[in-house]
Protein backbone atom coordinates (compact mmCIF):
# COMPACT_ATOMS: atom_id res chain seq x y z
CA UNK A 1 0.00 0.00 0.00
CA UNK A 2 1.36 3.76 -0.49
CA UNK A 3 0.46 7.17 0.72
CA UNK A 4 0.13 10.04 -1.66
CA UNK A 5 -1.21 13.79 -0.59
CA UNK A 6 -2.86 15.95 -3.15
CA UNK A 7 -5.12 18.82 -3.40
CA UNK A 8 -8.64 18.11 -4.16
CA UNK A 9 -9.57 20.47 -7.06
CA UNK A 10 -13.01 20.49 -6.89
CA UNK A 11 -13.79 23.55 -5.39
CA UNK A 12 -11.95 26.15 -4.56
CA UNK A 13 -11.26 24.98 -0.96
CA UNK A 14 -8.90 22.82 -2.25
CA UNK A 15 -8.84 20.54 0.78
CA UNK A 16 -5.34 18.30 1.45
CA UNK A 17 -6.17 15.16 0.80
CA UNK A 18 -4.06 11.73 2.06
CA UNK A 19 -4.69 8.71 -0.25
CA UNK A 20 -3.96 5.04 0.57
CA UNK A 21 -3.94 3.36 -2.69
CA UNK A 22 -2.97 -0.29 -3.74
CA UNK A 23 -2.23 -0.28 -7.46
CA UNK A 24 -4.69 1.79 -9.15
CA UNK A 25 -7.24 0.92 -6.85
CA UNK A 26 -8.48 3.42 -3.37
CA UNK A 27 -8.45 2.30 -0.08
CA UNK A 28 -9.05 5.54 1.82
CA UNK A 29 -9.02 8.88 1.56
CA UNK A 30 -8.67 11.27 4.55
CA UNK A 31 -8.84 15.17 4.78
CA UNK A 32 -11.90 15.85 2.42
CA UNK A 33 -14.95 17.84 3.69
CA UNK A 34 -17.34 16.93 1.29
CA UNK A 35 -18.23 13.70 -1.22
CA UNK A 36 -16.50 15.21 -3.72
CA UNK A 37 -12.77 14.72 -2.34
CA UNK A 38 -13.75 11.19 -2.20
CA UNK A 39 -14.38 11.15 -5.95
CA UNK A 40 -11.78 12.99 -7.20
CA UNK A 41 -8.98 11.01 -5.28
CA UNK A 42 -10.55 7.89 -6.96
CA UNK A 43 -10.23 9.95 -10.30
CA UNK A 44 -7.15 10.82 -9.76
CA UNK A 45 -5.72 7.45 -8.88
CA UNK A 46 -7.19 5.46 -12.02
CA UNK A 47 -8.02 8.42 -14.84
CA UNK A 48 -7.20 11.69 -13.46
CA UNK A 49 -9.86 14.53 -15.52
CA UNK A 50 -10.15 17.86 -15.71
CA UNK A 51 -12.65 20.45 -17.60
CA UNK A 52 -11.24 22.27 -20.81
CA UNK A 53 -11.96 25.70 -21.19
CA UNK A 54 -11.08 28.16 -24.21
CA UNK A 55 -12.42 30.12 -27.42
CA UNK A 56 -13.32 30.34 -30.32
CA UNK A 57 -13.46 32.73 -33.11
CA UNK A 58 -17.02 33.63 -34.13
CA UNK A 59 -18.70 34.75 -37.61
CA UNK A 60 -21.17 37.19 -38.07
CA UNK A 61 -21.44 38.22 -34.52
CA UNK A 62 -21.54 41.13 -31.78
CA UNK A 63 -18.44 39.55 -30.01
CA UNK A 64 -14.87 38.66 -31.66
CA UNK A 65 -14.68 35.48 -29.34
CA UNK A 66 -17.28 32.90 -28.17
CA UNK A 67 -16.11 31.10 -24.70
CA UNK A 68 -16.13 27.57 -24.47
CA UNK A 69 -16.06 24.71 -22.28
CA UNK A 70 -16.01 20.31 -22.29
CA UNK A 71 -19.29 19.74 -20.98
CA UNK A 72 -17.85 17.02 -18.61
CA UNK A 73 -13.88 17.32 -17.61
CA UNK A 74 -11.62 15.19 -19.98
CA UNK A 75 -8.66 12.36 -18.94
CA UNK A 76 -6.34 14.96 -18.14
CA UNK A 77 -3.65 13.86 -20.82
CA UNK A 78 -5.72 14.67 -23.65
CA UNK A 79 -6.05 18.54 -22.36
CA UNK A 80 -2.87 19.19 -25.13
CA UNK A 81 -5.26 17.74 -27.65
CA UNK A 82 -8.36 19.24 -27.04
CA UNK A 83 -6.63 22.76 -26.79
CA UNK A 84 -4.71 22.04 -30.69
CA UNK A 85 -8.56 21.03 -31.78
CA UNK A 86 -9.97 24.36 -31.05
CA UNK A 87 -7.57 26.06 -33.03
CA UNK A 88 -8.78 27.46 -36.60
CA UNK A 89 -12.34 26.24 -35.35
CA UNK A 90 -14.78 29.17 -36.03
CA UNK A 91 -18.60 29.40 -34.43
CA UNK A 92 -21.23 30.94 -36.48
CA UNK A 93 -23.42 33.89 -34.45
CA UNK A 94 -26.07 33.84 -33.20
CA UNK A 95 -24.87 31.61 -30.43
CA UNK A 96 -26.89 30.38 -26.98
CA UNK A 97 -25.15 29.34 -23.88
CA UNK A 98 -25.02 25.87 -24.20
CA UNK A 99 -24.86 25.51 -27.65
CA UNK A 100 -22.63 22.62 -28.67
CA UNK A 101 -19.68 23.98 -30.92
CA UNK A 102 -17.76 21.20 -31.29
CA UNK A 103 -18.71 17.08 -31.31
CA UNK A 104 -16.66 14.36 -29.51
CA UNK A 105 -13.58 16.94 -28.94
CA UNK A 106 -10.21 15.21 -29.55
CA UNK A 107 -11.82 11.65 -29.58
CA UNK A 108 -12.47 12.02 -25.65
CA UNK A 109 -16.59 11.73 -26.52
CA UNK A 110 -17.23 14.92 -24.69
CA UNK A 111 -18.48 18.04 -26.29
CA UNK A 112 -17.56 21.48 -26.50
CA UNK A 113 -20.55 23.68 -25.68
CA UNK A 114 -20.53 27.30 -25.44
CA UNK A 115 -20.51 29.48 -22.02
CA UNK A 116 -21.28 33.00 -23.68
CA UNK A 117 -24.42 34.67 -25.53
CA UNK A 118 -22.84 35.80 -28.79
CA UNK A 119 -25.81 37.95 -31.10
CA UNK A 120 -25.56 38.18 -34.63
CA UNK A 121 -24.53 41.41 -36.27
CA UNK A 122 -26.93 43.69 -36.32
CA UNK B 1 -34.57 61.41 -13.68
CA UNK B 2 -34.96 60.34 -10.13
CA UNK B 3 -34.04 56.36 -9.15
CA UNK B 4 -34.44 54.77 -5.93
CA UNK B 5 -31.35 52.95 -5.98
CA UNK B 6 -28.70 53.42 -8.68
CA UNK B 7 -26.15 50.80 -8.75
CA UNK B 8 -22.41 52.05 -10.15
CA UNK B 9 -21.18 48.55 -11.74
CA UNK B 10 -22.46 45.90 -13.77
CA UNK B 11 -20.24 43.35 -12.65
CA UNK B 12 -21.57 40.37 -10.73
CA UNK B 13 -21.61 42.84 -7.62
CA UNK B 14 -23.87 45.48 -9.29
CA UNK B 15 -26.36 42.69 -10.46
CA UNK B 16 -27.08 40.82 -7.74
CA UNK B 17 -27.32 44.11 -5.50
CA UNK B 18 -29.63 45.44 -8.46
CA UNK B 19 -31.82 42.54 -8.28
CA UNK B 20 -32.10 42.20 -4.21
CA UNK B 21 -32.66 45.95 -4.27
CA UNK B 22 -35.71 45.47 -6.48
CA UNK B 23 -37.07 42.62 -4.50
CA UNK B 24 -36.89 44.65 -1.04
CA UNK B 25 -39.50 47.36 -2.75
CA UNK B 26 -37.13 49.76 -4.64
CA UNK B 27 -39.45 50.51 -8.14
CA UNK B 28 -36.76 52.35 -9.94
CA UNK B 29 -33.55 50.99 -10.23
CA UNK B 30 -30.68 51.88 -12.56
CA UNK B 31 -27.19 50.54 -13.20
CA UNK B 32 -24.37 52.34 -14.67
CA UNK B 33 -21.75 50.23 -16.78
CA UNK B 34 -19.03 51.86 -18.12
CA UNK B 35 -18.26 48.94 -21.04
CA UNK B 36 -20.80 47.99 -23.48
CA UNK B 37 -21.74 44.79 -22.00
CA UNK B 38 -22.93 43.76 -17.95
CA UNK B 39 -21.17 40.83 -16.29
CA UNK B 40 -17.36 42.90 -15.82
CA UNK B 41 -14.52 40.90 -15.14
CA UNK B 42 -16.54 37.57 -15.13
CA UNK B 43 -16.90 38.12 -18.93
CA UNK B 44 -13.00 37.33 -19.69
CA UNK B 45 -12.96 34.54 -17.01
CA UNK B 46 -13.77 32.27 -19.30
CA UNK B 47 -12.79 28.85 -16.46
CA UNK B 48 -14.72 27.07 -14.58
CA UNK B 49 -14.72 27.27 -10.61
CA UNK B 50 -17.55 30.03 -10.18
CA UNK B 51 -20.84 29.44 -8.44
CA UNK B 52 -19.79 26.21 -6.07
CA UNK B 53 -21.50 28.24 -3.75
CA UNK B 54 -24.13 30.38 -4.95
CA UNK B 55 -25.64 27.84 -7.44
CA UNK B 56 -24.46 24.51 -6.59
CA UNK B 57 -22.93 23.78 -9.97
CA UNK B 58 -19.86 24.39 -11.00
CA UNK B 59 -19.91 27.52 -13.79
CA UNK B 60 -17.64 29.34 -16.28
CA UNK B 61 -17.41 33.09 -15.64
CA UNK B 62 -19.17 33.98 -18.46
CA UNK B 63 -22.05 31.22 -17.47
CA UNK B 64 -21.87 32.92 -13.74
CA UNK B 65 -23.16 36.64 -15.24
CA UNK B 66 -25.13 35.45 -18.26
CA UNK B 67 -27.39 34.00 -14.99
CA UNK B 68 -27.58 37.25 -13.62
CA UNK B 69 -27.86 39.02 -17.09
CA UNK B 70 -31.03 37.12 -17.88
CA UNK B 71 -32.87 38.13 -14.70
CA UNK B 72 -31.68 42.10 -14.70
CA UNK B 73 -33.10 41.74 -18.81
CA UNK B 74 -36.58 40.17 -17.57
CA UNK B 75 -36.79 42.91 -14.77
CA UNK B 76 -38.43 45.86 -15.93
CA UNK B 77 -38.49 47.97 -12.54
CA UNK B 78 -34.55 47.62 -13.50
CA UNK B 79 -33.20 49.94 -16.08
CA UNK B 80 -29.51 49.76 -17.62
CA UNK B 81 -27.36 51.91 -18.85
CA UNK B 82 -24.05 50.71 -20.84
CA UNK B 83 -21.31 52.51 -22.25
CA UNK B 84 -21.92 54.91 -19.21
CA UNK B 85 -19.02 56.86 -17.31
CA UNK B 86 -19.89 58.33 -13.62
CA UNK B 87 -17.75 61.05 -12.96
CA UNK B 88 -18.83 62.44 -9.65
CA UNK B 89 -20.99 61.54 -6.49
CA UNK B 90 -22.69 64.25 -4.68
CA UNK B 91 -24.24 63.30 -1.29
CA UNK B 92 -27.26 64.81 -0.38
CA UNK B 93 -30.97 63.52 -0.08
CA UNK B 94 -31.37 62.34 -2.24
CA UNK B 95 -27.75 62.16 -3.79
CA UNK B 96 -26.79 63.14 -7.09
CA UNK B 97 -24.81 61.56 -9.73
CA UNK B 98 -23.11 63.06 -12.40
CA UNK B 99 -22.79 60.39 -15.60
CA UNK B 100 -21.91 60.45 -19.42
CA UNK B 101 -22.70 58.51 -22.24
CA UNK B 102 -23.02 58.99 -26.02
CA UNK B 103 -26.81 58.90 -26.39
CA UNK B 104 -27.57 61.27 -23.16
CA UNK B 105 -24.61 62.87 -23.13
CA UNK B 106 -23.93 64.74 -19.80
CA UNK B 107 -26.78 63.77 -17.13
CA UNK B 108 -27.53 64.49 -13.45
CA UNK B 109 -29.25 61.71 -11.76
CA UNK B 110 -30.63 61.64 -8.51
CA UNK B 111 -31.31 58.82 -6.46
CA UNK B 112 -32.36 57.80 -2.47
CA UNK B 113 -29.37 55.43 -2.41
CA UNK B 114 -26.65 54.63 -4.31
CA UNK B 115 -24.48 51.12 -4.53
CA UNK B 116 -20.76 51.01 -5.02
CA UNK B 117 -19.92 48.36 -6.72
CA UNK B 118 -16.98 49.62 -9.49
CA UNK B 119 -14.85 46.30 -8.41
CA UNK B 120 -10.87 46.52 -8.66
CA UNK B 121 -8.28 47.33 -10.83
CA UNK B 122 -4.73 45.46 -11.26
CA UNK B 123 -1.77 46.86 -9.70
CA UNK B 124 0.60 48.06 -12.59
CA UNK B 125 4.18 48.01 -13.43
CA UNK B 126 4.77 51.31 -12.13
CA UNK B 127 3.49 50.22 -8.48
CA UNK B 128 6.68 47.62 -8.29
CA UNK B 129 9.49 49.91 -9.16
CA UNK B 130 11.24 47.02 -11.16
CA UNK B 131 14.46 48.44 -12.64
CA UNK B 132 15.18 48.33 -17.03
CA UNK B 133 13.84 49.47 -20.45
CA UNK B 134 10.62 50.11 -20.84
CA UNK B 135 9.20 47.93 -23.69
CA UNK B 136 6.12 46.34 -25.52
CA UNK B 137 5.09 43.20 -23.88
CA UNK B 138 4.76 44.20 -20.43
CA UNK B 139 1.76 43.34 -19.49
CA UNK B 140 -1.11 42.79 -16.49
CA UNK B 141 -2.44 39.38 -16.50
CA UNK B 142 -5.67 40.69 -16.75
CA UNK B 143 -4.98 42.41 -19.56
CA UNK B 144 -3.63 39.70 -21.48
CA UNK B 145 -6.69 37.62 -19.99
CA UNK B 146 -8.57 40.08 -22.01
CA UNK B 147 -6.82 40.20 -25.15
CA UNK B 148 -6.73 36.51 -25.72
CA UNK B 149 -10.47 35.67 -24.63
CA UNK B 150 -12.57 38.75 -25.99
CA UNK B 151 -10.68 39.64 -28.34
CA UNK B 152 -8.51 36.63 -30.15
CA UNK B 153 -5.17 37.86 -29.53
CA UNK B 154 -1.92 35.96 -28.37
CA UNK B 155 0.13 38.59 -26.80
CA UNK B 156 3.15 36.44 -26.54
CA UNK B 157 4.95 33.30 -27.00
CA UNK B 158 7.39 32.94 -24.51
CA UNK B 159 6.10 34.04 -20.81
CA UNK B 160 7.16 34.92 -17.84
CA UNK B 161 5.31 35.57 -15.13
CA UNK B 162 6.04 37.81 -12.13
CA UNK B 163 3.14 37.31 -9.10
CA UNK B 164 1.50 34.21 -7.91
CA UNK B 165 -2.11 35.25 -7.59
CA UNK B 166 -5.32 33.33 -9.34
CA UNK B 167 -4.89 35.66 -12.20
CA UNK B 168 -1.31 34.89 -13.23
CA UNK B 169 -1.76 31.14 -12.44
CA UNK B 170 -5.57 31.23 -14.48
CA UNK B 171 -3.13 32.82 -17.86
CA UNK B 172 -0.18 30.28 -17.15
CA UNK B 173 -2.96 27.10 -17.90
CA UNK B 174 -4.48 29.70 -20.72
CA UNK B 175 -1.58 30.56 -22.38
CA UNK B 176 -0.02 26.93 -22.63
CA UNK B 177 -3.21 26.42 -24.18
CA UNK B 178 -2.99 29.07 -26.96
CA UNK B 179 0.69 27.52 -27.49
CA UNK B 180 2.61 29.97 -25.64
CA UNK B 181 5.36 28.65 -23.45
CA UNK B 182 5.37 29.54 -19.92
CA UNK B 183 8.45 28.98 -18.24
CA UNK B 184 8.05 30.07 -14.87
CA UNK B 185 6.01 32.16 -12.17
CA UNK B 186 7.87 33.76 -9.96
CA UNK B 187 6.71 35.19 -6.37
CA UNK B 188 8.30 37.28 -4.37
CA UNK B 189 6.81 36.06 -0.97
CA UNK B 190 7.74 32.24 -0.02
CA UNK B 191 4.58 31.38 -0.17
CA UNK B 192 1.58 31.84 -3.11
CA UNK B 193 -1.29 34.33 -3.28
CA UNK B 194 -3.19 32.29 -5.56
CA UNK B 195 -5.47 28.96 -4.75
CA UNK B 196 -3.82 26.19 -4.01
CA UNK B 197 -6.33 24.31 -6.27
CA UNK B 198 -5.03 26.47 -9.10
CA UNK B 199 -1.34 25.52 -8.29
CA UNK B 200 -2.89 22.46 -9.08
CA UNK B 201 -4.77 22.14 -11.79
CA UNK B 202 -2.78 25.61 -13.70
CA UNK B 203 1.18 25.22 -12.87
CA UNK B 204 1.16 21.33 -11.72
CA UNK B 205 -0.73 19.91 -14.23
CA UNK B 206 1.42 20.87 -17.05
CA UNK B 207 5.11 21.24 -15.41
CA UNK B 208 5.03 25.47 -14.89
CA UNK B 209 7.46 25.84 -12.47
CA UNK B 210 6.65 28.11 -9.24
CA UNK B 211 9.61 30.00 -8.09
CA UNK B 212 9.00 30.79 -4.35
CA UNK B 213 10.90 33.91 -2.47
CA UNK B 214 11.89 35.07 -6.14
CA UNK B 215 10.83 38.02 -8.05
CA UNK B 216 11.96 39.71 -11.64
CA UNK B 217 15.04 42.73 -11.43
CA UNK B 218 15.73 43.87 -14.35
CA UNK B 219 13.57 43.94 -17.72
CA UNK B 220 15.12 43.97 -21.23
CA UNK B 221 14.58 44.76 -24.61
CA UNK B 222 14.09 47.88 -27.05
CA UNK B 223 11.17 47.79 -28.77
CA UNK B 224 10.17 44.42 -27.67
CA UNK B 225 10.84 42.81 -24.27
CA UNK B 226 13.72 40.21 -25.01
CA UNK B 227 14.41 38.72 -21.48
CA UNK B 228 14.17 39.57 -17.74
CA UNK B 229 16.76 38.93 -14.95
CA UNK B 230 15.13 37.32 -11.53
CA UNK B 231 16.72 36.65 -8.52
CA UNK B 232 16.14 35.03 -5.31
CA UNK B 233 15.30 37.18 -2.17
CA UNK B 234 16.28 37.25 0.92
CA UNK B 235 13.66 37.04 4.20
CA UNK B 236 13.11 41.12 3.77
CA UNK B 237 12.23 40.42 -0.01
CA UNK B 238 15.21 42.01 -0.66
CA UNK B 239 17.07 40.61 -3.60
CA UNK B 240 20.23 38.33 -3.33
CA UNK B 241 23.44 39.09 -5.06
CA UNK B 242 24.59 36.74 -7.14
CA UNK B 243 21.07 34.68 -7.38
CA UNK B 244 20.45 36.70 -10.81
CA UNK B 245 19.48 34.46 -13.77
CA UNK B 246 18.58 35.43 -17.35
CA UNK B 247 15.47 34.26 -18.52
CA UNK B 248 14.25 34.87 -22.44
CA UNK B 249 10.97 35.93 -23.02
CA UNK B 250 8.54 37.77 -24.55
CA UNK B 251 6.04 38.54 -22.64
CA UNK B 252 6.03 39.23 -19.16
CA UNK B 253 2.96 39.04 -17.37
CA UNK B 254 2.14 40.66 -13.89
CA UNK B 255 -0.34 39.17 -11.55
CA UNK B 256 0.82 41.50 -8.33
CA UNK B 257 -2.36 42.47 -6.52
CA UNK B 258 -5.81 44.10 -7.26
CA UNK B 259 -6.72 47.57 -6.28
CA UNK B 260 -9.91 48.82 -5.55
CA UNK B 261 -11.39 51.47 -7.52
CA UNK B 262 -12.41 54.27 -4.98
CA UNK B 263 -12.16 57.30 -7.18
CA UNK B 264 -15.86 57.61 -7.05
CA UNK B 265 -15.92 56.54 -3.09
CA UNK B 266 -13.30 59.31 -2.48
CA UNK B 267 -15.22 62.44 -4.33
CA UNK B 268 -18.23 61.52 -2.31
CA UNK B 269 -15.82 62.08 0.78
CA UNK B 270 -15.82 58.38 1.77
CA UNK B 271 -12.50 57.57 3.95
CA UNK B 272 -10.68 54.47 2.52
CA UNK B 273 -9.64 51.57 4.45
CA UNK B 274 -5.58 51.86 4.32
CA UNK B 275 -5.77 48.12 4.53
CA UNK B 276 -8.79 46.75 2.22
CA UNK B 277 -8.40 50.27 0.18
CA UNK B 278 -12.23 49.99 0.25
CA UNK B 279 -15.09 52.11 2.15
CA UNK B 280 -15.85 51.75 5.73
CA UNK B 281 -19.05 50.04 6.33
CA UNK B 282 -21.27 48.60 9.06
CA UNK B 283 -23.25 44.72 8.40
CA UNK B 284 -25.11 46.18 5.58
CA UNK B 285 -22.29 47.13 3.53
CA UNK B 286 -23.86 50.60 4.49
CA UNK B 287 -20.89 53.25 4.15
CA UNK B 288 -20.32 56.22 6.52
CA UNK B 289 -22.50 58.36 4.07
CA UNK B 290 -26.15 57.48 5.16
CA UNK B 291 -28.08 56.00 1.89
CA UNK B 292 -24.19 55.19 0.41
CA UNK B 293 -23.94 51.44 0.09
CA UNK B 294 -20.27 49.44 -1.09
CA UNK B 295 -19.90 45.69 -1.94
CA UNK B 296 -17.82 43.49 -3.74
CA UNK B 297 -14.43 44.22 -5.12
CA UNK B 298 -14.62 47.76 -4.45
CA UNK B 299 -15.03 46.90 -0.71
CA UNK B 300 -12.44 44.58 -0.32
CA UNK B 301 -10.99 42.10 -3.00
CA UNK B 302 -12.92 38.56 -2.81
CA UNK B 303 -11.20 35.54 -4.15
CA UNK B 304 -14.74 33.96 -4.87
CA UNK B 305 -17.22 35.82 -6.98
CA UNK B 306 -19.85 33.62 -5.04
CA UNK B 307 -19.27 35.55 -1.97
CA UNK B 308 -18.84 38.97 -3.99
CA UNK B 309 -23.05 37.99 -4.81
CA UNK B 310 -23.92 37.50 -1.33
CA UNK B 311 -22.30 40.45 -0.32
CA UNK B 312 -24.24 42.40 -2.59
CA UNK B 313 -27.21 41.37 -1.81
CA UNK B 314 -26.88 42.56 1.53
CA UNK B 315 -26.07 45.96 0.26
CA UNK B 316 -28.66 45.64 -2.53
CA UNK B 317 -31.78 44.94 -0.21
CA UNK B 318 -30.18 47.38 2.52
CA UNK B 319 -30.06 50.05 -0.15
CA UNK B 320 -33.66 49.70 -0.79
CA UNK B 321 -35.13 49.27 2.66
CA UNK B 322 -33.32 52.82 3.24
CA UNK B 323 -34.34 54.19 -0.32
CA UNK B 324 -38.38 53.32 0.70
CA UNK B 325 -37.45 54.53 4.19
CA UNK B 326 -38.17 51.03 6.04
CA UNK B 327 -34.83 51.17 7.60
CA UNK B 328 -33.61 53.04 10.59
CA UNK B 329 -30.88 55.03 8.82
CA UNK B 330 -27.06 54.85 10.45
CA UNK B 331 -27.69 55.72 13.72
CA UNK B 332 -27.59 52.22 15.59
CA UNK B 333 -25.91 51.23 18.13
CA UNK B 334 -22.18 50.10 17.03
CA UNK B 335 -19.33 47.67 17.91
CA UNK B 336 -16.63 48.48 16.14
CA UNK B 337 -14.77 44.94 14.69
CA UNK B 338 -10.85 44.81 14.52
CA UNK B 339 -8.67 42.14 13.37
CA UNK B 340 -5.60 40.82 16.29
CA UNK B 341 -3.25 38.00 16.03
CA UNK B 342 -2.32 37.09 12.87
CA UNK B 343 -5.38 38.80 11.19
CA UNK B 344 -4.53 41.83 8.94
CA UNK B 345 -8.32 43.44 8.67
CA UNK B 346 -12.21 42.73 9.25
CA UNK B 347 -15.00 44.01 6.55
CA UNK B 348 -17.42 45.28 7.92
CA UNK B 349 -15.26 47.85 10.58
CA UNK B 350 -18.45 48.01 12.17
CA UNK B 351 -21.73 46.23 13.46
CA UNK B 352 -24.74 46.99 14.59
CA UNK B 353 -26.59 45.35 18.05
CA UNK B 354 -29.82 45.92 17.03
CA UNK B 355 -28.77 44.05 13.40
CA UNK B 356 -31.87 41.61 12.68
CA UNK B 357 -29.49 38.63 11.02
CA UNK B 358 -26.62 37.20 11.58
CA UNK B 359 -23.85 38.72 11.25
CA UNK B 360 -20.91 37.25 8.92
CA UNK B 361 -17.53 38.94 9.64
CA UNK B 362 -15.21 38.71 6.43
CA UNK B 363 -11.31 38.65 7.15
CA UNK B 364 -7.55 37.75 5.79
CA UNK B 365 -4.65 36.23 7.54
CA UNK B 366 -0.88 37.74 6.86
CA UNK B 367 0.75 34.61 6.48
CA UNK B 368 0.05 30.70 6.32
CA UNK B 369 -0.77 29.14 9.63
CA UNK B 370 -1.36 25.02 9.55
CA UNK B 371 -3.63 23.23 12.09
CA UNK B 372 -5.20 26.50 13.76
CA UNK B 373 -8.56 28.29 14.86
CA UNK B 374 -9.73 31.13 14.04
CA UNK B 375 -12.31 33.28 16.13
CA UNK B 376 -14.69 36.38 17.19
CA UNK B 377 -13.69 37.64 20.68
CA UNK B 378 -15.27 40.08 22.99
CA UNK B 379 -13.23 40.95 26.00
CA UNK B 380 -12.78 37.49 27.50
CA UNK B 381 -15.76 36.02 25.68
CA UNK B 382 -15.68 33.90 22.38
CA UNK B 383 -18.30 34.62 20.31
CA UNK B 384 -17.34 32.09 17.21
CA UNK B 385 -14.85 29.96 17.56
CA UNK B 386 -13.61 27.48 13.74
CA UNK B 387 -10.65 25.12 13.52
CA UNK B 388 -9.02 25.49 10.02
CA UNK B 389 -6.47 22.48 8.44
CA UNK B 390 -5.18 25.33 6.56
CA UNK B 391 -5.50 29.39 6.65
CA UNK B 392 -3.43 31.24 4.02
CA UNK B 393 -3.43 35.00 2.98
CA UNK B 394 -5.18 34.12 -0.35
CA UNK B 395 -7.87 32.34 0.97
CA UNK B 396 -10.49 34.95 2.61
CA UNK B 397 -11.91 33.44 6.21
CA UNK B 398 -15.48 34.09 7.31
CA UNK B 399 -17.37 34.00 10.83
CA UNK B 400 -20.52 34.22 11.58
CA UNK B 401 -22.03 35.87 15.08
CA UNK B 402 -25.37 36.68 15.53
CA UNK B 403 -26.72 39.98 16.68
CA UNK B 404 -27.98 39.05 20.80
CA UNK B 405 -24.26 38.32 21.28
CA UNK B 406 -23.45 41.77 21.12
CA UNK B 407 -25.39 43.14 23.91
CA UNK B 408 -22.70 44.04 25.90
CA UNK B 409 -19.65 44.11 23.78
CA UNK B 410 -17.40 47.01 23.35
CA UNK B 411 -15.47 45.35 20.90
CA UNK B 412 -15.33 42.27 18.59
CA UNK B 413 -11.47 41.17 18.02
CA UNK B 414 -10.60 38.47 15.47
CA UNK B 415 -7.53 36.43 15.60
CA UNK B 416 -5.74 33.13 14.91
CA UNK B 417 -5.14 31.35 18.27
CA UNK B 418 -3.36 28.16 17.98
Amino acid sequence: MMELNMVCVACPMGCQLTAQIEGDELINVTGQNCGRGVAYARAEVANPARGFHSTLRVLGGDLPMVSVKTAQPVPKHSLMDCAAATRGITANAPIAVGDVLLRDIAGTGVDLVATTRVAAHG
Amino acid sequence: MNYDVIVIGGGPAGMAAALQAQENGATRVLILERDTFLGGILMQCIHTGFGLHYFKEELSGPEFAHRFIEKIEANPAIEVKLDTMVLDIQSGEPHSIIAVNKADGLMQLSAKSIVLAMGCRERPRGALNIAGARPAGVLSAGTAQKYVNMDGYLPGREVVILGSGDIGLIMARRMTFEGAKVKMVCELMPYSGGLTRNIVQCLNDFDIPLKLSTTVVDIHGGDRVTGVTIAQVDDNRRPIPGTEEHVPCDLLLLSVGLIPENELSRAAGLAIDPITGGALVNEACETEIPGIYACGNVLHVHDLVDYVALEAEVAGAAAAQFAMRNSQCATGDYVATRGENGVRYVVPQRVNKQADAPITLYFRVGQVYANASVQVRAGDKILAKERRARITPGEMEHLMVKPEQLADCNELVVEVVA
